[in-house]
């Protein structure tokens, strides 16, 4: 967590230091890697024939947990979005 | 959608890869996905620090944001506990499993050591499922929902693993609010999936 979080903050640094000159290809290099890690995560899942195996049993169980999760939590930060588009308004901005 | 739809096809070539070849013997795949992990992080670094004006849109952003990991925490919570209605498991397990916020590695070892590998199995299934939601509904969460929405759903990985889909549907913005979020809920994960599981 903490080695990932430094590699993004030298990115920072870098891209703050080289902002007067344009660079190419970071939004590229963005996508390539997204791929790249879905097709890794995908192949440690395939590899794993316990968790293969499993996945029909237990996958039910595990949607119907996350999809109420996710659901309450996207509600929550739907509830604070609304409450702070109304803060701004009140603030003064038109 | 297009873009959606690569991801999953990426994700589907992986899980027939590792079901035909299995794990690869010279070089660990965990240290292949990290290294990319930190090539990603570096380049979202790069693309947030080469455009000043992202730090200073987020001086203009509402300091009501600050509750955004509580909002998370609070509807994380209450949707585990009541989906847990639908399934064999007490409403503290389904409460312990999503207090994972996404963070699977972690939460699924800590399930397993008190609740066994079965429960183990599902919160290491339903957190890897949530990130995989994120992934692929950020666009339509943040337009049904609101931009918060992506961030919220990402849990605990909104200050690595999806911050860059994030700040393509919640706008660049938003990339600060999305890693303060990531570290304070990650930094939950460990405190209350240990307490629900007392239970």
């Amino acid at each position: 967590m903490f080695t990932v979080i430094g590699f993004m903050l030298a990115g920072i640094a870098a891209g703050y230091l080289s902002r007067r000159r344009s660079v190419r290809g970071v939004s590229q290099a963005i996508t390539v890697l997204i791929w790249a890690l879905l097709f890794l995560l995908g192949w440690e899942v395939g590899s794993n024939r316990q968790l293969l195996e499993a996945l029909p049993r237990l996958g039910g169980e595990a949607f119907v947990l996350s999809a109420g999760g996710t659901l309450g939590s996207v509600l929550a930060a739907w509830a604070l979005w609304k409450a702070t588009l109304r803060g701004r308004k009140k603030g003064g901005r038109s | 959608m297009k873009g959606s739809l690569i991801i999953v096809s990426f994700f589907l070539l992986g899980i027939v890869g590792g079901r035909l070849c299995g794990l690869p013997d010279i070089l660990p795949l965990a240290d292949i996905s990290f290294a990319a992990l930190c090539a990603l992080m570096g380049c979202v670094g790069f693309s947030v620090g080469h455009e000043p004006s992202t730090i200073a849109r987020f001086r203009n952003l509402n300091p009501g944001l600050a509750f955004l990991p509580l909002c998370t925490v609070a509807g994380t919570l209450a949707g585990s506990a009541a989906a847990s209605l639908l399934t064999p498991h007490s409403m503290s397990e389904g409460m312990a499993v999503g207090a994972g916020f996404g963070y699977y590695s972690l939460s699924s070892i800590l399930i397993t050591g008190s609740k066994g590998p079965e429960l183990g199995t599902v919160a290491l299934l339903s957190n890897i499922i949530r990130e995989i939601i994120t992934l692929l509904c950020a666009p339509l969460l943040a337009r049904w929902f609101g931009r918060l929405a992506p961030i919220a759903a990402g849990g605990a990985t909104t200050a690595d693993t999806t911050l860059p889909i994030i700040t393509r549907a919640s706008g660049q913005e938003l990339a600060v609010v999305s890693i303060y979020h990531g570290f304070v809920v990650d930094f939950s994960v460990p405190f209350l999936v240990t307490f629900l599981c007392g239970f």
